[in-house]
């Protein structure tokens, strides 16, 4: 079960408790919930964009609502999830900063994980081949990426910061997938970041 | 209309209820079943027809000797598999294959009931198919499926019989009828009602009734079924017989004779009383007035929902089911939901539309694995 499974998705079902209740947007094929279903007995529900994505799902048992996180994640009411997980996604959304905020509302907290764009490689890539950069979690070109808002680990954090989000953790990933030691480098370091984020405590 | 071909039929000898406070005696229920109920009678699936539709809903239809509605998604090894599923098909309350409806004989009177039939709703409908499906002995359905008023009877079994529903299947459907969709009936209906031959709905005892009336409510609500682009493509501005206009009113093109066609092969096979009755029922449907409102209906119903929408669909938009989910959500129901992308309008749901079948199918799959059959 757990070789179908990306590596990062693998990491992120390890931050999962038992019977939470999870809402994965985006959740593509529903690896990741039919994985946690099966290992940590959690209430799973998905939002997936393309049909047939949808079609696995179903396949799979899974109850999952064909939409668009841009737009649909505003019908959830609040705190519906214990988790809400959005993974490799948050680049490709048209408004990121009201997905996010929606994530947080829904969920008490929420796992995102991106590409890092500060990674060195992808520095490298402008600096000295002066070209976009591509790399196998961003495999477009620049004309036919879906990605139009990536960012940083240091973006992210600084997004967290001015919107009053608490960073409860964050997990640097190499290129193999295994997680690293945080250290003053990580943005440069990091290939892909995995952030747990909640909302201020209103009192 | 009537016919020697038997029809299955039950007989229910408890007076029937209705929402309108009346009650019919001896209520009969006409229906058909295909493949086999297991041991354990687990496998069954109830399928609900459209307006139009009856009890034959795969196979060959015995009375027309046409297809079944459904028979493209139902039969050996189909999406709906009868060598694996039980399925179930009634004609509803109030219409005219065979269950009670405004053609049949009232009991009291030994007449037709014309218009003494009482006004029915989707819940009536749906209460005499539970006492079908108790009759069988079936405790709980594996599945509920039907499109567009099937869908409204799918939706009021999750709601009101939620615990004897494992899944439903809503397709092509609402919680309400809409503005729009009720004026498309009324039209439909005073069509039927202006037909000199209806007769305040006494046209039993004549050789014809009222095929004017309900022919034309036929041609409206068609092309409230289709999509402006489907008739483009398949009719456009083609001339039926010529290539030059007839400058008359006979048909000159191919969607004037095709609606006629419609209008004319349905009168022959649908009593214009049950017509009334029937959209009436469709428009008396909204599960949001009921207590609590949309989002309370649902609570606690623990049934795995497969919605269906088509992008096309101008009678039942997508946006109707958006808001089902969005209530379904906020009572933390377990929800799949499905908008096909077809330019065939509002009837897709009976055609050819492999994506629609494919996720169907999955979804059924998926759902065997997780409800013992």
């Amino acid at each position: 079960m757990r070789k179908n499974l990306r590596k990062d998705l693998f990491v992120i079902s390890k931050l999962i408790n038992d019977k939470e209740k999870i809402l994965d947007v985006g959740c593509g094929s529903g690896n990741l919930l039919d994985f946690l279903l099966k290992t940590k007995k959690a209430i799973c529900r998905g939002i997936e964009i393309s049909q047939s994505g949808v079609n696995d799902c179903v396949k799979k048992g899974l109850s999952v609502i064909q939409g668009d996180a841009n737009y649909d994640l505003d019908d959830y009411p609040d705190d519906a999830f214990s988790t809400v997980i959005l993974s490799q996604t948050i680049q490709a959304m048209i408004f990121p900063d009201t997905v996010i905020k929606n994530l947080i509302r829904i969920g008490r907290r929420a796992i995102i994980s991106f590409p890092n764009f500060g990674y060195w490689k992808v520095r490298k890539d402008l600096m000295f081949k002066g070209k976009m950069p591509k790399n196998d979690i961003l495999p477009y070109e620049w004309f036919d990426t879906p990605n139009i808002h990536l960012c940083s680990c240091k973006d992210f954090q600084i997004f967290c910061k001015n919107n009053n989000i608490i960073i409860e953790k964050f997990m640097c990933l190499s290129e193999k997938g295994i997680e690293m030691k945080k250290n003053y480098f990580s943005n440069l370091l990091a290939y892909q970041v995995i952030f747990c984020v909640s909302k201020k405590n209103k009192n | 209309m009537k016919s020697l071909i038997p029809i299955d039929k039950l007989q229910i000898k408890n007076p029937i209820k209705l929402d309108s406070g009346e009650y019919i005696d001896s209520c009969e229920v006409a229906f058909k079943t295909y493949g086999t109920l297991n041991k354990k009678k687990t496998n069954a699936i109830l399928v609900c027809h459209a307006l139009s539709g009856d009890q034959f809903c795969s196979d060959i239809n015995p009375l027309t000797k046409k297809r079944g509605w459904w028979n493209i998604l139902i039969g050996p090894g189909k999406v709906i598999d009868t060598n694996i599923f039980f399925v179930i098909c009634s004609n509803v309350l109030g219409g005219c294959m065979g269950s009670t409806g405004p053609s049949s004989i009232n009991p009291q009177t030994k007449t037709n009931y014309g218009l003494k039939f009482p006004v029915i709703t989707i819940s009536d409908m749906v209460k005499v198919q539970e006492k079908l499906v108790s009759a069988l002995g079936i405790k709980k359905l594996f599945a509920v499926i039907g499109g567009s008023m099937g869908g409204m009877q799918t939706l009021e079994w999750a709601t009101k019989f939620s615990n004897k529903v494992n899944v439903a299947i809503p397709i092509a459907t609402s919680y309400r009828h809409s503005a729009q969709n009720i004026a498309f009936h009324e039209i439909g209906r005073q069509a039927i009602m202006a037909d000199p031959l209806w007769n305040k709905g006494n046209y039993y005892k004549t050789r014809k009734g009222p095929t004017g009336g309900l022919s034309v409510a036929r041609m409206i609500a068609h092309i409230t079924y289709l999509s402006e682009r489907a008739l483009q493509r398949k009719f456009g501005r083609n001339l039926q017989n010529s290539d030059f206009f007839s400058f008359n009113f006979d048909t000159d093109f191919q969607i004037e004779s095709y609606l006629k066609h419609q209008g004319n092969s349905f009168v022959e096979r649908f009593d214009a009383n049950s017509y009334l009755y029937i959209t009436k029922a469709m428009d008396y449907f909204d599960l949001s007035v009921k207590k609590g409102g949309l989002s309370k209906v649902f609570k606690n119903a623990n049934v795995n929902f497969c919605f269906f929408s088509f992008t096309s669909d101008w009678l039942f938009p997508t946006s109707e089911t958006k808001t089902i989910i969005k209530s379904l959500n906020s009572s933390n129901a377990m929800v799949s939901f499905v908008e096909i992308k077809t330019d065939k309008g509002h009837d897709a749901f009976l055609l050819e539309e492999p994506e629609f079948h494919a996720t169907l199918k999955g979804f059924i799959q998926g759902q065997i694995g997780k409800h013992e059959i």
